[in-house]
């Protein structure tokens, strides 16, 4: 269930990310042929460079005849190779933005058909961190990493050729000689990931602590910590820098070392070479392109390394995305029932539910509802209350049981017309970075602006809407900042309003709110609930009192069901939660 | 930047040492071509083998004095970058302790984290490219182009035409490329916004049935994201094949003109290749140049968000009055405030708008002061102005009769036990959290403590009691344990005054109630203030204070205020009305 828990291998997810490049085949196919022409032009250079130089012999001595053409030759490889090298960049570029940016639609699309449920066991930090870091991740390592490996790959192979073509003896020994920086710095990585584990772990306690004590300044002031935090920072802080010296040394050994074996692979070369000159095997100019050669072929090797450390961050990253998109979707409600009437009568049969199997919740809840009547939900906070609501939505499954809408069960219809008829405010209100009119049509986009100003003064929202800077067309911040809490209530009311649904589900804010407000948000409920089957979370006496049923709740379970009068008279929790109000505050 | 650079100062030996021995590994690679060069005319032309291996020794010896050179500069780099970042973030994290509530609103939480973590470790890495190449890569490129000078002056303008030339092309790309990325950046966080959106409004979405245009919408950032993306690859693509084009090109030429050298006897054959090998470290150099002005634009942005905090100096003094020192005025009250007015700063200056205006009142020794009103009415900034989070604009704030400004922090601090409206407990263990206040408190004023904030239950029933840990954020504790924890934390240090700002709100009401009892048996001196917007929860008060908008619109006692103040008869009413909440 976790982003994290998946069990692909490597290769299966590598094979996922090449098919969802399939639709940019033609960039595919343009970036491998363009790869393969710049590079190997590229590799004919040094060739051609060698050539030349073997005609620049001494004073009195030099071939332009010969060298004219060879330069030609070369002019021609350098543009070529160059223009070759842009298209293959370009090609790359497109093929990974277009993917990942598939990726992510795919991935976005997905959160939007999962069941609720995923959604609530998933940390929120963490699928954003999937939706925008790992699929960022992807791009920078696999694809563009990809095409590094790839040119790497052929200049490797490429290099080898021309040197085997040029001298066989010194092609072997460069062959022998690269992989050692390879080694080196694996060597000298193997070495390094022990300290910087251990500097991560320090560097992840000290933005905790940082985290902790910036982020609740005004409490460490009111307890004069300030001078033991700065005392614990410190301490920590040096421990960092310790440990940080050392791993940060290690790692920067990697780049002298290979460039040491870089230097020994040319200085033998150079040897070889020349020997071999001396002995007539090998000419000048010839020696001159392996050592280009020699310096090039290390080259891919350094980078190869740096490339796998980004891959397999990348795959990692892959592998949380495509573990959401893998998530298997809500069923389909295809061919289901679309017009379904509805005049609020609801019947919950013997409906049993739990989020985890091992942890019953509800069980055996009845319940009949006649048009128009009034369910509160009453209980702790912390109780439950609102796996109802999921039930009622069908956010959630039952397990056993059925909820029937004038006497049609809830999964015998779309989900679309079930929650459509219901009108839902809930105490987390939910707005988005939109105008205040984008807002409250959020829910009927087609309707006027005449039906929308009514349903803002029907829920007493117009007047303080009016004072806003801009009216309706004031930018709602993000979490809606720069309204108070009854403020964005009374939006989500008038939201309801606007879509004049058959049946309400409340859930009454608990504090926070002014007086004032306080008091519209309570008229704006009794308006929008007349005439209307509702559910409400209750928190106030006065709603409680007046349902036509109660349903107490405590730790997941219904444990006691009735109206006001019956519950007192029982004498159970209800009665006891009654008692213990009534006492004090008379 | 430079106003940093002070931290160097510190580290003089390492500053010198690494690019000096850095200079030194970049001479040897610059021999290098030299070198091979006398191989080509020398060793080869007279046949030489013994000059060829000895020259080829030579060569090694190089690589190897280069290496341990390198290694010297690494270490040296590492030291004085990690040491330069961790005083840094030292000085930062102290800075930030002393600064005020009013200076820590105006920067941000999350910027404060950023700037104390992210920006620093921007520092570290330039003060490390500092050190291992900042000298190195200049050297390089001026290095190659002198080298060529001295082997054949009038070839060597090729290397004059072309070092511009490559710098030019970087720079063109670059700074086109640069402003992008700050632009991206913006559209990712749409991204994630919509994300976020989506995700704690999934039933409200799902409830008006809005998945295909939440999907639209998204669609929309994204595609804006991907015009972008590609725009910028598009501009950076042509960095290497440009950069490719002209290196390779000089060395074309230089092979041309060369050839004519050679043949007026000027130069040798194995200088020309020395020549073309000369070109090859400056394109690699200028490339390393590129990436330093990356991470030194970054580093400066950063330098400047640092700077920022820097500047900001802690407006409140402290006063002289050290714990121990306080003589109380005899007969004065425990807390006076006298005609306090408060605005917040960066608000306006029309005195209606004040946060507070006109305050008078007083709370004697033992007293319980309620104070209710609306949000925004000004409830919390008057209880942030006894510990003196804030400083009052006009006005003066008196406990025990001497004005607050006088006290030390400690002293004034350490008498005030303040339960916040956000239940915020710290990682570590129970008693730990607990000994906040007074790190030596014993174990019977822990247990006292807890018992009276109704905490002692459930401490007991943890497995380890007083030795549970409290993780990040306190996630192993439910929202009434922790407030709950946090009135004991409060009590723990036994101040003279407790303020409890709105803080019961999490708890079920029988608790509250017990809570309530508690506090009056067991704090019989404490000067005690409850700030709630709920009657039940301050009617009980020996003086409650009506705040409306900034004003004292009443004072008095329960009965008193419902049959003088208007306002509090209508919270009242209201509270009564809409019936009293059921918890």
């Amino acid at each position: 269930m976790g982003l994290n828990d998946s069990k692909s291998t490597s290769s299966e997810v590598m094979g996922r990310l090449l098919s969802l490049t399939k639709p940019y085949r033609r960039y595919w196919i343009m970036a491998v042929a363009s790869a393969l022409i710049g590079v190997g032009m590229s590799l004919l250079i040094p060739v051609l460079i060698g050539d030349a130089i073997n005609y620049v012999v001494g004073p009195g001595d030099v071939d332009f005849a010969a060298i004219l053409p060879v330069l030609a030759w070369m002019g021609a490889a350098i543009l070529v190779s160059s223009l070759f090298q842009w298209l293959m960049t370009y090609c790359t570029n497109k093929l990974s933005f277009y993917s990942i940016r598939d990726l992510r639609l795919q991935a976005f699309g997905k959160l939007q058909k999962v069941p609720l449920k995923y959604i609530d066991s998933n940390s929120h930090g963490d699928l954003i961190q999937a939706m925008v870091d790992d699929v960022d991740r992807i791009s920078d390592g696999l694809l563009q990493g990809f095409t590094q490996l790839f040119t790497g790959v052929v200049t490797i192979l490429g290099t080898l050729l021309f040197m085997l073509s040029i001298n066989v003896t010194i092609a072997l020994v460069v062959v022998v000689l690269t992989p050692l920086s390879f080694f080196v710095a694996s060597f000298i990585s193997r070495r390094t990931y022990s300290k910087f584990k251990e500097q991560s772990a320090i560097r992840g306690e000290l933005t905790g602590f940082v985290e902790e004590m910036l982020g609740n300044q005004k409490v460490v002031k009111t307890f004069c910590y300030e001078d033991r935090a700065v005392e614990k920072f410190s301490a920590m802080n040096e421990q960092l820098n310790q440990v940080g010296v050392m791993a940060q040394f290690y790692s920067s050994l990697t780049n002298p070392c290979t460039r040491f074996v870089n230097g020994v692979v040319y200085a033998a070369v150079g040897i070889i070479g020349a020997v071999s000159a001396v002995r007539g095997n090998l000419n000048v100019g010839q020696l001159n392109s392996f050592l280009i050669y020699a310096n090039q072929y290390t080259k891919p090797f350094n980078e190869i390394s740096g490339v796998i450390t980004e891959l397999q961050a990348a795959l990692a990253a892959a592998r949380r995305v495509f573990s959401v998109i893998d998530q298997e979707t809500e069923p389909s409600d295809y061919g289901l029932a679309e017009q379904v009437r509805c005049d609020g009568t609801v019947d919950i049969e013997n409906v049993a539910f739990s989020y985890v199997p091992e942890r019953p919740l509800i069980e055996n809840l009845n319940l009949n509802i006649r048009a128009g009547e009034r369910v509160a939900v009453v209980g702790p906070t912390g109780c439950g209350k609102t796996t109802i609501i999921n039930l009622l939505m069908r956010f959630y499954d039952v397990d056993r049981g059925a909820i029937r809408l004038n006497g049609v069960d809830v999964r015998e219809m779309k989900r679309k017309t079930l929650r459509s008829m219901y009108g839902m405010v809930l105490q987390e209100t939910w707005l988005f970075r939109g105008t205040v009119r984008d807002n409250i049509k959020y829910g009927r986009e087609d309707a006027t602006e005449e039906e929308m100003v009514a349903a803002a003064k029907a829920a007493y929202a117009h007047n303080f809407i009016k004072r806003l800077p801009e009216g309706y067309e004031t930018m709602i911040t993000e979490d809606g900042g720069n309204l108070s809490a009854g403020q964005k209530q009374l939006l989500c009311i008038a939201r309801v309003m606007l879509t004049r649904p058959p049946m309400l589900i409340l859930d009454e804010a608990t504090s926070n709110i002014d007086t004032l407000t306080e008091i519209r948000v309570q008229k704006a409920f009794e308006k929008l609930m007349e005439g209307r089957t509702s559910f409400v979370v209750a928190h106030r006496l006065s709603t409680i009192q007046e349902s036509d049923c109660i349903l107490v709740m405590d730790a997941g379970h219904i444990i006691e069901q009735g109206t006001h009068e019956e519950l007192l008279a029982k004498g159970g929790f209800y009665a006891d939660l009654y008692q213990s109000q009534f006492a004090v505050s008379r | 930047m430079i106003r940093l650079a002070r931290y160097l100062k510190y580290f003089k030996k390492q500053v010198v040492i690494g690019p000096a021995f850095k200079l030194g590994e970049a001479v040897f690679e610059l021999i290098v071509p030299l070198v091979m060069a006398r191989i080509i005319d020398v060793g080869i032309r007279n046949q030489d083998t013994g000059y060829i291996l000895r020259m080829g020794g030579l060569m090694v010896a190089l690589g190897l004095m280069g290496l341990c050179f390198a290694l010297i500069c690494q270490y040296s780099a590492a030291k004085a970058s990690q040491g330069v970042g961790t005083m840094l973030r030292d000085d930062l994290f102290r800075h930030l302790n002393q600064l005020s509530h009013g200076e820590l609103d105006k920067i941000g939480t999350n910027s404060m984290i950023t700037r104390v973590t992210n920006d620093v470790n921007q520092i570290q890495l330039a003060v490390a490219m500092l050190i291992r190449l900042v000298v190195r890569a200049p050297f390089l490129v001026v290095g190659a182009i002198i080298m060529s000078m001295m082997l054949d002056l009038k070839l060597s303008l090729i290397f004059l035409a072309v070092a511009p030339l490559v710098a030019l092309v970087l720079y063109a790309v670059m700074s086109r490329s640069i402003p992008f990325y700050r632009v991206r950046q913006k559209r990712l966080d749409r991204i994630s916004l919509i994300t976020r959106e989506n995700l704690s409004g999934v039933r409200v979405v799902r409830a008006f049935a809005k998945q295909q245009k939440e999907e639209e919408r998204f669609e929309e950032a994204n595609q804006e994201l991907t015009d972008l993306v590609v725009r910028v690859g598009k501009l950076s693509a042509v960095l290497n094949p440009a950069t490719f084009l002209i290196m390779n090109t000089a060395i074309l030429l230089i092979i041309y003109f060369g050839g004519y050298r050679v043949l007026d006897g000027a130069m040798t054959q194995g200088e020309v290749y020395a020549m073309v090998n000369y070109m090859t470290q400056i394109s690699l150099a200028l490339v390393v140049v590129a990436n330093l002005v990356v991470i030194f634009t970054k580093a400066s942005a950063s330098a400047a968000r640092i700077n920022e905090i820097f500047d900001i100096r802690p407006g409140m003094k402290e006063g002289e009055l050290q714990p121990g020192q306080i003589r109380p005025v005899p007969g004065a009250p425990r807390i006076e405030f006298d005609h306090v007015s408060f605005a917040y700063p960066g608000g306006e200056k029309d005195s209606s708008k004040d946060a507070l205006s006109d305050a008078v009142f007083s709370v004697r020794p033992g007293e319980t002061l309620g104070i209710i009103g609306g949000t925004g009415s000004g409830k919390t900034t008057l209880v942030n102005l006894i510990p003196r989070f804030y400083e009052a604009t006009k006005g003066q704030v008196l406990v025990d009769g001497i004005p607050v400004q006088d006290y030390s922090f400690k002293a004034l601090r350490r008498q005030i036990g303040i339960v916040p409206q956000k239940a915020v407990l710290f990682y570590g263990t129970i008693r730990d959290n607990l000994r906040w206040g007074n790190e030596d408190a014993p174990q019977e004023v822990l247990e006292w403590a807890a018992k009276t904030a109704q905490a002692q239950d459930f401490i007991r029933q943890q497995n380890k009691g007083y030795d549970t840990l409290v993780l990040q954020g306190a996630k192993n504790f439910s929202g009434g344990q922790k407030q709950r924890l946090t009135i004991a934390r409060a009590l723990a240090a036994q101040p003279k005054i407790l303020i409890l700002d709105d803080s019961s709100s999490a708890l079920d009401y029988a608790t509250d109630a017990r809570l309530r009892q508690a506090l009056k048996d067991e704090c019989r001196d404490m000067t005690v203030v409850i700030v709630s917007q709920r009657t039940s929860s301050i009617r009980h008060a020996d003086q409650i204070l009506v705040l409306d908008d900034g004003k004292i619109v009443g004072k008095g006692t329960h009965e008193e205020l419902l049959k003088d103040c208007k306002e509090y008869r209508e919270i009242c009413e209201s509270q009564e009305s809409s019936g009293e909440e059921v918890k």
